[in-house]
């Protein structure tokens, strides 16, 4: 009974943390319709500020301690002031996946300039001074420290509601989250609204980071764990919402709380650890208040935006003669690459082909089906995983894995899909982005099945194919052979259907087509590409780690596709071939390649605001007005 | 400054949405105090042009002046700021927050030489929005929604207003309220700009009368001579 109240009581206080988070990243998209994927970012970022400032105030006793939190917390409010200034004022007219883009730019940033600063040891932090003792509840000790953040949580809740409630500025930014061009016509400079909100959604973070230091080590994946944390959160308690995030972080953080709390237990003869459940569970429950109120427990359905660009996309024609022509050319010279190039060049050669298709397989969503998927990684990661598993745990011969690796990619990308394809836009990319968080977490656990992070070793191709010039043959043909596939389903009826869906899902719905299935046979059908993908690409490696299917892998793919144009059908294959050979050139000279892909992002986003077919239309067709 | 000098003035004004050219070329002007009234069919552009003049649709050719200022280019919160107050034909009521909230967000400093707006003088202008100022605004109904709208742009002590077709939707007792609305207005010293399809309420209000077609200005003249025009009437505006 006591172990019970004190899990419940270690529920609440973690509770308090991820609502901080949870409610900023509400906030900001509520006004600025900008799902921020930097707000992780600025979560870590207000640990390390805050284990800096409170070692450095400390001296001066507890108000040092307690002044360098409020001091760490404001800094990262502060920067996010500056982001929105600098970067998010000048995309807020962009098409959404480039609003995403640029806050994964910044993730990536910001983790390499944390690098950079506090290098990549955990650090720990002081104790909280003044509340660094435990109290006794029912015969148990329980830290002091937990009992205030506790408190914090619904205090925060408190003086958001009085915020937003009894001030003008909370009106206004209530009637922005409504219908904020009607605000603007009313006379109110909605550059000030959004930095103000940007910068209060970004203190939360931070606050809420400065107050995990005396509790948690400064770690570099925080920044991830909190955002699909943070999404989950806000999916469960419905987007826009404050108590909504609230309620369904003390969900959330109960929930963690008792997995944690049972850990291992007997069940049948089988030993179930609960404590490494803690993100699956997320997940079930996330699944469970999607399919009752698909909105979340407190949300409302998402209202069609008033002054959302409306992105008009010119209708695919199929391939001229002379394409046609050029790409036997291609494929004939490709072919015949082992007899001319280096063994390097058919070493990087099979690396390209296999993001081609990736690149290709992830278009196919975004493209014809228009469902941005921030988590594509998951199912390359589980083709790879699949073959791996099925070469090494259930001994199938080399040939039968790489047949049956996409079937269990295209098994994960059905069972995602289902919860996916009810949703759209932003709540869709956050979903993936969830989804494929999981599936890392899972492999990157579960030592006993995959390895957890060293992975595995030992997958190689079977004799006839262990040959790089052979293996190099077979991706080539397979990875063709995917990228016809997709383009000749994108030209039959079913992706006529998927096209007409993208565009106008009420006129599909009112003309018989049932456009979830369709949809969930598409992303089931592109996660199958992917994992053909993933699995070529484990073989061609030898072994396979978490790396896989880890976020940064589904950015590549993003801004491989964007590389090459989201109109295009032959964009990806272009992207992929120039993203995985710029990265092959680069990054074996710099440490920080990550966060000079986040720079490359932004320029990009930056440089062309309306996507990059966008400004070639604006620069050489007549002035398109983007309401 | 004379009694009829221009407050609002569009010259040579084209406007588009996406490649679509709505506006073409137009031009008129409202002047200091008096009613005018744009009158045309659906379609014809009239919202467009409202659209146009408060910035929320680009200005691509023309200068549109206000009170002697250029101000196309300008963002809508500028426009809207410096005295030019719109009422969108949709309403566009923040749903979530009370009428008093959403007569609060409309809110400006008082303005020199125009009328000042406060709540109670506004609940005297429309005495149903005064008993329901805690309701949520959704919750109010079609007529309430446009007395509300135009009494939000009011609280922005504005010098000129423009309202889009007011009595659209609304039942005939109504439009009477609203028609004395806008004559009280204009005896506060405003000037208004509305948009309207029913002939019969705008000869009612109005000082002043354009018609547009197909996004060109046909006519422009009193309303007098409007009512003495039949062929433009029967050639633009019967159905």
């Amino acid at each position: 009974m006591a172990s019970i109240l004190v899990q419940f009581l270690n529920g609440l206080a973690a509770a308090s943390t991820l609502f901080l988070i949870a409610t900023g990243l509400s906030l900001i998209f509520g006004v600025t319709r900008i799902v921020n994927f930097a707000h992780g970012s600025l979560y870590m970022l207000g640990i390390y500020v805050a284990y800096s400032a409170v070692n450095a105030f400390q001296p001066a006793g507890p108000l040092g301690f307690w002044g360098g939190m409020l001091v760490a917390a404001l800094a990262v409010g502060a920067l996010g002031a500056l982001i929105e200034i600098l970067i998010l004022r000048r995309i807020y007219q962009a098409p959404e996946l480039f609003q995403l883009l640029a806050t994964f730019a910044l993730v990536l940033i910001i983790k390499d300039f944390a690098l950079w600063v506090w290098g990549a040891e955990d650090l720990l932090g002081p104790r909280a001074v003044g509340l660094d003792g435990a109290v006794s509840i029912a015969g148990r000790r329980f830290p002091e420290y937990d009992l205030f953040l506790i408190a914090v949580g619904p205090l925060v809740l408190g003086l958001l509601w009085l915020l937003l409630h009894r001030t003008r500025w909370g009106t206004l930014v209530r009637a922005a989250t409504q219908d904020r061009e009607m605000v603007g016509a009313l006379g109110v400079n909605q550059k000030l609204l959004f930095t103000s909100v940007f910068a209060l959604g970004a203190f939360l973070a931070g606050l809420g980071g400065a107050l995990e230091v005396p509790r948690e080590p400064a770690q570099l994946f925080l920044d991830l764990s909190a955002i699909s944390d943070a999404f989950v959160i806000v999916v469960v308690g419905g987007m826009g919402s404050i108590p909504g995030a609230f309620l369904a972080a003390l969900i959330i953080g109960e929930v963690k709380a008792f997995c944690i709390g049972i850990g291992n237990v007997e069940i049948l003869g089988v030993v179930v650890s609960f404590s490494k459940l803690t993100l699956v569970i997320e997940f079930v429950v996330m699944a469970v208040v999607l399919v009752v109120r698909p909105w979340g427990l407190l949300g409302r359905p998402q209202a069609i935006q008033r002054a959302a660009p409306s992105h008009i996309e010119p209708p695919l024609r199929p391939a001229s003669r002379g394409l046609v022509a050029g790409a036997v050319v291609l494929g004939v010279a490709l072919l015949a690459l082992p007899a001319y190039g280096t063994a390097y060049n058919v070493v990087l050669m099979i690396d390209i082909l296999v993001f081609a298709l990736f690149a290709a397989s992830l278009h196919f969503l975004m493209g014809p089906a228009g469902m941005v998927s921030f988590g594509h990684a998951a199912y390359f990661g589980l083709g790879a995983y699949g073959a791996g598993l099925l070469l090494l745990r259930a001994g199938f011969p080399m040939e039968a894995a790489l047949v049956a690796a996409p079937f269990v990619a295209a098994l994960g990308a059905a069972l995602f899909g289902w919860f996916c394809v009810r949703l759209s836009g932003v709540y869709l990319a956050m979903l993936t982005l969830a989804f494929a968080q999981i599936g890392w977490s899972i492999v990157f656990q579960w030592d006993s099945f995959t390895g957890g992070s060293n992975g595995m070793v030992g997958i190689w191709p079977a004799a006839w194919l262990s040959a790089k010039p052979t293996y190099y043959v077979l991706t080539l043909l397979l990875c063709a052979a995917g990228l016809l596939a997709m383009r000749r389903i994108v030209y039959a009826p079913f992706g006529y259907a998927l096209r007409a869906g993208r565009d106008s899902p009420l006129r599909c719905d009112a003309i018989g087509i049932d456009l979830q299935r369709i949809q969930w046979a598409a992303f089931t059908l592109a996660g199958a590409f992917a994992g053909l993908a993933g699995a070529i690409y484990a073989f061609s490696k030898g072994s396979v780690s978490p790396e896989v299917m880890a976020i940064s892998r589904s950015v590549d793919g993003l801004v491989m596709v964007l590389l090459g144009g989201v109109q295009t059908l032959s964009g990806p294959a272009v992207g992929a071939a120039a993203f995985t050979w710029l990265q092959d050139t680069i990054a074996r000279n710099t440490e920080y390649w990550q966060s000079l892909l986040g720079l490359t992002i932004l320029v990009i986003v930056l440089a062309f605001p309306r996507g990059i077919v966008g400004f070639l239309a604006w620069r050489f067709g007549r002035a398109e007005e983007i309401e | 400054m004379t009694a009829d000098a221009p407050i609002l003035e569009l010259s040579g004004v084209h406007a588009y949405y996406g490649r679509a050219h709505i506006l073409s070329d137009v031009s008129f002007t409202v002047r200091r105090g008096e009613v005018a009234v744009l009158l045309g069919r659906n379609g014809a552009g009239k919202t467009t042009t409202l659209k146009t003049i408060i910035g929320l649709v680009p200005a691509v050719k023309g200068e549109i002046k206000f009170s002697g200022q250029r101000i196309d280019g300008l963002p809508p919160y500028r426009i809207a700021a410096s005295g030019l107050g719109y009422v969108p034909e949709d309403r566009r009521i923040f749903t979530d927050l009370t009428v008093a909230e959403n007569l609060d967000v409309g809110r400006q400093p008082p303005r020199e030489g125009v009328p000042s707006w406060t709540l109670e003088k506004l609940f005297a202008l429309f005495p149903n929005l005064a008993e329901m100022r805690n309701r949520p605004g959704g919750r109010t109904s079609g007529g309430e929604q446009q007395m509300l709208t135009i009494a939000r742009t009011l609280m922005g002590n504005p010098s000129c207003i423009l309202l889009d077709e007011p009595s659209e939707g609304l039942a005939p007792v109504i439009v009477d309220q609203m028609a004395v609305a806008i004559k009280e207005l204009k005896a506060e010293g405003l000037s208004v700009l509305l948009s309207e399809q029913n002939l019969h309420f705008a000869t009612a209000v109005a000082d002043r009368a354009y018609i547009i077609e197909k996004g060109h200005i046909r006519f422009g003249g009193t309303i007098a001579e409007l009512s003495a025009n039949e062929e433009v009437r029967n050639a633009y505006l019967a159905v």
